[in-house]
This record gives C-alpha cells, structure tokens and sequence, in this order.
C-alpha cells in the first residue's frame, strides 16, 4: 500500500498547490502568470501529443490560437453573441482549419510537414494583420469578458479557476486518450506506422486526429485568451509565438503530458525574471532562449520532466481479468474450397530490378510453410506483397479464394493476416502488454470519445486479457509491464509474436522469428508453432535457420534472385542439388 | 497592365529569383550533406548586407566581435569534448581556424576601416567575416546532434536562428540600411530599363551557380560531399569525414548567404530580420525542387520571384501569403504522390 499513499499524496500536494492560488496568499501578479502558463500549457499540450506521441511538429500551433481568438471575438464583438457561444464555434473554425490543412499536409512525412506548417503559419499571421474585419493593423478590441449569472469574470482570480478547470480537464482527455486503444495506434505513428497499418489502424487517418485535437486544445486556449486580453492583435499567434510554444514542448519533454505543463511554467517564468534582470536588454530573452533550446537537444533530448519523473510514485499496474477476455467465435470455415493463401506469378519490380520474379505457391489450410533463400532472395519483399505493404506489380495474391493485392494492410489484417517484422517493430516506451495489445486493434470499437470520456473500460480489460493471454502462450507473462525497449531482441521477436496472435489470424507470417532467440527459446517458439498448427491456423515463416525450419515445417520454398528454384517437402529440399547451390555457390 | 509594367515586373521577378535561387541552392545542399533545414541561411543575407553598410558608414559592425565570440566558443567547446585526444595537428589547425583567423579579422578591420577603402575590399572583407560563421555555428549547433533525426535538427535550427536574430538586433539595432550601388549603369532593352546593378545580381549569381556546379563534379571534394549526400554510412566506410563535409557545406552556405546579402544591399532596406522572410522565401522554392534537385530549385526559385513581382504589384499586404500558400498546392501534389506510409529516416 505504499505505493497507493505515495500516489495518494501526490494527489493532494498537486490540489493544494492548484487551491492556494484562489487565496490572497499569493499576489495577483502571480495568479496572471499562472494564467498565462494554463493557457500556454493547453497549446503545448497538443504540441506534446502531436511530436512526442505522433511524431509530427507543427511550427504552426499559434494560427490555431489564432482561429479561436479571432472567431469567438468576432462573434462576441460586431455580431454581438454571448462568449460562451464563441467556444463551441471556435472549436468548430478551428477544427475545420485544422483538417483542411491537415488533409493537405499530414501524409507529408519528416522535414515537409514542420515546413509545411512554418509557411502556413506565417501567411496565416499575415491575414490576420492584414484583414479589416478582423481589426487589421490595430488589432480588435472592445472583447467582452465572460460572464456567470450577473458575474463577470475580469479578475485573475476568477479566470484562473476557468483556466486550469480547462487545463486539468484537458491532461485528463489527453491522458485518458493516450491510454486506449486509439491512443496506442497513435503513440505507434512516430516510428512504427508500417507496424500499425500491419494490424489495422488506418495511419493517415490517425494522424488527422491526433493534428485536429492539438488544434482543439490550441483552439480552447485561444478561446480563454480572447476574452482574458480582451482585445487581440495579430503578433501572438505570430512566428514567436509558435516558437515559444516549440521551446515549451522541447523543454519540458516531449514524451509526456506533463513535460507540457513544466515546459509552459518555466518559459514563461524564465521570460519574466528575463524581463526584470534585463530591464532595458529585453531582447537579449530570445538569445537565452536560442542556446537553451539547442543545449537541451544536446544533453538531455528528452526535456526537464524526465529528470524530475523519477521522484513521483509510479502509477498503479493496471490489473488482469483473465474472465473478461470473450474468445471470438471459431473462424468461420473455408468459403473455397482451395489453398488458404496463393500466388500466382507475384512479381514486383523496383525500377529495372527484379525483387521477385513471377512467384507462384501456395499455403493450405493449417499447414506450415517456409520460404528460405539467401539474403537478397526477395522473402521480405515477398512477405511485404502478400500484406499490402507494397504492391505487386502484376500477378495476383489470394486468400481464401479472394484477391487482396490491390487491399491496403489494413484491410488484409481485417481478413486474418498476421506478421511479424524481420526488424523488430515495437513501440519501446509503452509496455510489453500494451505493445501486444495494438495487435487486437480490429478487435475493438471505441473511438476518440469513447477513450476521454472513459466509457472504453469494458473493451480495454477485454483487449487487455486477451493480449495478456497471447503472452502467456509465448512465456513472457512475467515481463508483460515492463516497457518494451527493456526487453532482449529474442523476447522482443517473442512479443512480435505474441501481437500477431492477438489478431486471432487464420495465416501467420513469421519474418525470421528465431534470429536472436536462444536454443531454449526456439525450442519454446517451435513448440508454440505445432501447437497453432494444430489449432488449424497456416503459418509461413521465413527463417535463415535450417534445423529450426527443417523439424517444424510441412514443405519448403526457396527463392533465389527473385525466383523460385525450389518446392518441396524438407528431406527433398536438404538434397536438392539447386537448392545447395544457391546457398553454397556452384561447383565448377 | 500595359506591357512595359509587365515586362518591368519580370525583370524585378528574375532578379529577384536568382537572388532566391542563390539561397534554395545553399538550402538543398546543406540538407542534403547534413539533414539540417538552415533557418539561419536567411541571417547570414542580413548579416553580409548590414556588414557592408556599416563598412561605407565607416563603422566596425559587431559581427567582428561575433566572429571572434564565436571562433573562441567552437574552440573551448571542441576542446574540452576532445580532452586527452587532442593532437598537436589538431590544435595547430583549430589555432589557425579559430583563433588566429578571427583576430586577423579583428585587426584588419579595425585598420582598415578608418581608412575608408573602396567597394572592392569592403564586399572582400564582408565575406570574410560572414563565411566562417557557417562552419562555428556548424561545430557549435549541429555537429554533436550529427545522428538525430531531421525534426531534432530542425528544432536546433530553429535555435540558432533565435539567437542570431537576436544579436543581429544588438548589432546593427532596428533600423533598416542600404548600401551604396554596385553600379550605376542603366541600359534599356525593349522599353524596359534595366540597371547595371540587376545585371550584376543575375551574373554573379550565375557565376556562383556555375563555380559550384564545378566544384561538385570536377573536385575530389565535391565528389566526397556527394557522396556523403546519397549515403552517410558507406561515405564514413570509405573514409570520408561527415563533420569535415558538414562544416565544408556550412562555409559554403555562409558564403552563399554573405553574397546574396552584399547583392540585396543596394536595392532593399535591410533590417536584422529582414533576412528571415528572404530565406523562408528560398525554402519555397527548395520545396518545389524537393529538397533534393539543384535545377529544380532553380527554376522554383525563378517562379516564385515573379510569383511575388506580380502578388505585390497586385496588393503589397498578401504578396507573402500568396508565395506561401503556393506551397499548398505542391505540398499536396507531393502527398498524393508520396506512399500511404512512409518508413522513419
């Protein structure tokens, strides 16, 4: 119980300190900056989710603030509307902003996509400037303050409920939306999207969301300023402003959601003892600022939170209702009455290079296949053709009677194709479980706002004990929350996996799944394999090790330069002249 | 729009757009050797340019004191991260490139610049003094972020423009200068008068263009940086330096930058921040070119100079908003054309 009274305590400590502001214990002057830092923190807020989650950076978050200030001022000042309509108008500007830019740039991957954002930023804050209806120049004034019943809400200490009621609401969402089945495919955009496709998750798609709600968040922080300045101009959602929001994210980190919130209070704070030590040499702030942002790439990429997270207790492990997992009804049988999985002359080429040469074979139901063949064979290409990672330039892919080389991989997994990656594909700062659990994405339903408003749970301990299940079955129960990057290449290929299994997929496709598993450890996996096999699930496996493939499989394939040169069963294989050719080299 | 205005907005947009040609050729190359998107490429224009009018105003620009700042910083810091490795050959080179050079500088300029000499040895020692700030800024920033990905690099980038912006400002404070023409010749052609300053722009331009096109096929150096572009590992296999290839990229950037900026001075009021619209400006035209083709960010280049000669012709206060948002279209253009799931660098 030490652990829940350390967690306890934290909570209180951090209520307190969120009370004592509304006390006249602390000046006003202070209760402003903490205002600002709220409002601040929102933005960056989304910044985090959107880079340290998604992986894309948007030097453009400012225009958002922008959207909102503009349009609940707008609404509140020449049409006369009450501000607490503004809010849900803004968010709807700001939301319709963000998925026509979204649309336009988030398939744009690395260095396109911050300059997308930089060039739209920029020519966002010039229309601001520039448009009469917005105040041009000058800017627009006259902004009513929000009101409650006959009470308006102008002093700091009445806003700053308003404000970190919106900022703790909104750590909640995005915590609550982090830690879901949505939230999991979108912590795998950054460096696994190939891997999420792989397993159902529409990645284009999951991008736009996760660009639209840091824009939200951006567009309810535009909405308070609004009509906390109550007049707006055009140089806060300026190029210094989108910086600012940048150095926050960076300095307080990234990869967590509360690395938003320290970030937001120590810029803005390092901003006001800046302006007083510096009086007159104000300008000399952004010159700390520049060194600061690339002192902190430098000796600790991963901001200021990380440093600090070690001292808070750590969260709860989430527990296991082995009962909640409700197995799938058993795989409807074969609509064809043929192979499972068949190729029928597969080629790809990449420019005037052949990677697989008219490839035909097949895989029956529960049957074992391995495809072997030097480096450079065309396996993995092969394996890419038949899940809709790349596609084949002419010939066809069937499964069960249907051709799928033209579906994308999210829809071949939906049919009941699972895989593992021959490098491995894991999301190292979730957990085992969780990493597992992406596999069972198919299996879920809940949305974006289903995961805030928490109304998941029944699913998520479902998805949660059918994913702890498949671990159990590859013998890693006991590291299931531990973080994946913590975790042996052999366990983590185990994990792969296990995630394929989550899946419940009629064909499982192995990419070399005994590279870097110890002898015990392959025996457990061939084990695990004659098991599934005799489960009625078909496996094809591509494996460089010969005694691993040699007991465990039904018939062979082997591809040299693209071809098949080869097919049989594994004593036929071991014999073949041309097969010991391709791997040794001619006799001449 | 009678044809002279039309003819006169063309010449305006071509040079115009060789000037962004200049910067999208240091933009791509500097990405394409080191990962790092130069926001600061656009400072080094403002830099030169403010040099230049400091010179003939017969003051000591502050980027003599940068300069030497900045040498002794790369120094210490190359120093102390080498430690026990430091060799003798190394040390006699950093000696000479670090603090050797900048203090020549220093005394050259404090000499000279009393004396008030002519154009020629004022454009000479405004180069000399912005083009070894690329390879410092590269040692200082970018060098020990050598491995991280394109985004973190980018961030650094970011940075470094902040706080060059920010000592562009102490330097030459907010107002704006202009330097003395580099020629004043007018000739007409077909109706049109075109200055012997415009000719100068689009030939030295071109010039550069040319010398760097020779340096990339003909050198050895040249050749090395290339390959260092299409592939970083096998060029480290083979032996050659990254660092060496990424400060040789930032030298040539700086230069790149410190000559657009002696050219600009003449025709553009030039303020300390005036540099970041020029450069943002270059970027839309590497972006047409993809980030990775010299011709093709040469010929976006020239769109987009003719592109704002008539947007500003038009209406002067969206002129900006119309070169930005033509990123639009090609950005999209490159999304339909760019796989559903693009593999992480």
């Amino acid at each position: 119980m030490k652990g829940a009274a350390a967690r306890w305590l934290a909570w209180g400590l951090a209520i307190l300190l969120l009370i004592v502001p509304l006390t006249p214990l602390v000046p006003e002057f202070w209760v402003t900056l903490l205002i600002l830092i709220g409002l601040s923190s929102l933005t960056a807020l989304g910044l985090v989710v959107l880079t340290g989650m998604g992986g894309m950076t948007s030097f453009g978050q400012a225009a958002f603030v922008g959207f909102a200030a503009y349009t609940t001022g707008l609404l509140s000042t020449t049409y006369g509307l009450s501000p607490w309509l503004g809010l849900p108008a803004a968010l709807v500007v700001t939301g319709l902003a963000a998925c026509a830019l979204g649309a336009i740039t988030m398939r744009l991957s690395g260095h396109y996509l911050p300059l997308g954002t930089l060039a739209w930023g920029i020519s966002i804050f010039y229309i601001f400037g520039n448009s009469a209806f917005l105040g041009g120049q000058t800017g627009m004034t006259g902004i009513p303050p929000l009101r409650l019943g006959s009470l308006s809400l102008i002093g700091p200490r009445s806003y700053y409920i308003l404000v970190w009621l919106a900022v703790v609401l909104s750590l909640v969402a995005t915590i609550n939306l982090l830690d879901s089945r949505v939230g999991r495919a979108f912590r795998a955009l950054r460096r696994n999207a190939i891997a999420a496709e792989a397993f159902g998750v529409v990645t284009a798609r999951a991008k736009l969301i996760v660009f639209v709600y840091a824009a939200l968040l951006a567009g309810v922080a535009g909405w308070l300023y609004a009509h906390f300045q109550r007049t707006l101009s055009a140089s806060a959602f300026g190029a210094e402003a989108n910086i600012d929001y940048l150095l926050m994210a960076i300095v307080g980190g990234v990869g967590q959601v509360f690395g938003a919130l320290l970030g937001a209070g120590i810029v803005i704070v390092l901003k006001d003892l800046l302006q007083d030590m510096l009086g007159r040499l104000g300008m000399f702030q952004d010159l700390v600022f520049g060194i600061m942002l690339v002192g902190i790439l430098q000796y600790s990429r991963d901001g200021i939170w990380p440093l600090l997270s070690s001292w808070l207790p750590s969260t709860a492990p989430r527990s296991i209702d082995p009962a909640a997992d409700i197995e799938r009804p058993a795989p409807a049988p074969a609509t064809s009455s043929g192979p499972l999985l068949a190729l029928d002359k597969a080629r790809k080429t990449f420019g005037g290079l052949v990677a697989v040469d008219d490839v035909s074979f097949n895989v029956g139901h529960a049957e074992t296949v391995a495809l072997i063949g030097p480096n450079g064979a065309g396996k993995s290409t092969l394996f890419d053709l038949m899940t809709g990672v790349r596609r084949a330039t002419s010939g066809r892919v069937s499964f069960d009677g249907a051709s799928i080389e033209r579906l994308p991989p999210q829809m071949i997994a939906r049919r009941g194709i699972a895989r593992t990656f021959q490098h491995v594909r894991l999301v190292p700062e979730l957990s085992v479980l969780e990493n597992v659990a992406l596999g069972a994405h198919t299996r879920g339903h809940a949305g974006v706002v289903s995961a805030i408003l928490r109304l998941d749970r029944t699913e998520e301990r479902r998805l949660f004990a059918h994913a702890a299940r498949r671990l159990e079955r590859v013998g890693l129960a006991k590291e299931m929350f531990r973080p994946a990057g913590h975790l042996s290449l052999g366990q983590m290929r185990l994990v792969e996996v296990a995630r394929a299994l989550c899946l419940d997929p009629r064909l499982l496709l192995l990419d070399e799944p005994a590279a870097g598993l110890r002898a015990a450890e392959k025996q457990a996996l061939a084990k695990l394999l004659r098991e599934l096999k005799g489960e009625g699930m078909s496996i094809l496996v591509v494996e460089h090790d010969v005694d691993f493939v040699m007991g465990l499989v039904d018939r062979i394939v082997v591809l040299d330069f693209g071809k098949k040169i080869a097919e049989g069963l594994p004593q036929e294989i071991r014999v073949n002249p041309l097969v010991i050719e391709a791997y040794l080299g001619g006799v001449e | 729009m009678d044809s002279m205005i039309f003819w006169t907005l063309v010449v305006d947009g071509v040079v115009n757009g060789t000037i962004y040609a200049l910067l999208a050729i240091g933009l791509v190359l500097v990405f394409v050797v080191t990962r790092v998107i130069l926001l600061p490429q656009g400072v080094y224009v403002s830099f030169a340019a403010l040099t230049l009018s400091q010179f003939q105003r017969g003051n000591v620009p502050g980027t003599v004191g940068l300069l030497l700042a900045l040498g002794l910083a790369a120094f210490v810091i190359d120093l102390l991260r080498l430690r026990s490795r430091v060799t003798r050959a190394w040390l006699i080179r950093r000696v000479a490139s670090d603090l050797a050079l900048p203090a020549i500088m220093y005394v050259l300029v404090i000499w000279l610049v009393p004396l008030r000499p002519n154009m020629a040895v004022q454009i000479v020692l405004t180069l000399a003094l912005i083009t070894p700030l690329g390879p410092y800024l590269y040692r200082l920033a970018f060098q020990p972020l050598e491995q991280a990905s394109v985004l973190t690099l980018l961030i650094a980038s970011v940075g470094v423009y902040i706080a060059l912006t920010v000592l562009g400002l102490v330097f030459f404070g907010p107002e704006g200068f202009t330097a003395n023409p580099l020629s004043s010749a007018q000739f007409e052609a077909a109706g049109v008068m075109i200055s012997g300053q415009s000719a100068i722009m689009v030939a030295v331009s071109l010039v550069i263009m040319v010398l760097l096109w020779l340096l990339f096929d003909r050198t050895l150096i040249g050749k090395a940086m290339r390959a260092v572009a299409v592939n970083r590992v096998g060029a480290r296999l083979v032996g050659i330096p990254i660092s060496q290839a990424g400060e040789i990229t930032f030298a040539l950037a700086s230069f790149i930058g410190a000559v657009s900026g002696v050219l600009i001075a003449p025709v553009t009021m030039v303020y300390y921040d005036t540099g970041f619209l020029i450069g943002l400006i270059g970027f839309v035209a590497a972006i047409i070119g993809g980030m990775g083709s010299y011709p093709l960010a040469v010929a976006g280049a020239i769109f987009v100079g003719l592109l704002q000669s008539f947007a500003a012709f038009w209406n002067s206060n969206y002129q900006q908003v119309v070169v930005f948002m033509t990123l639009i279209p090609i950005l999209l253009l490159r999304s339909l054309r760019a796989p559903a799931v693009e593999e992480d660098e």
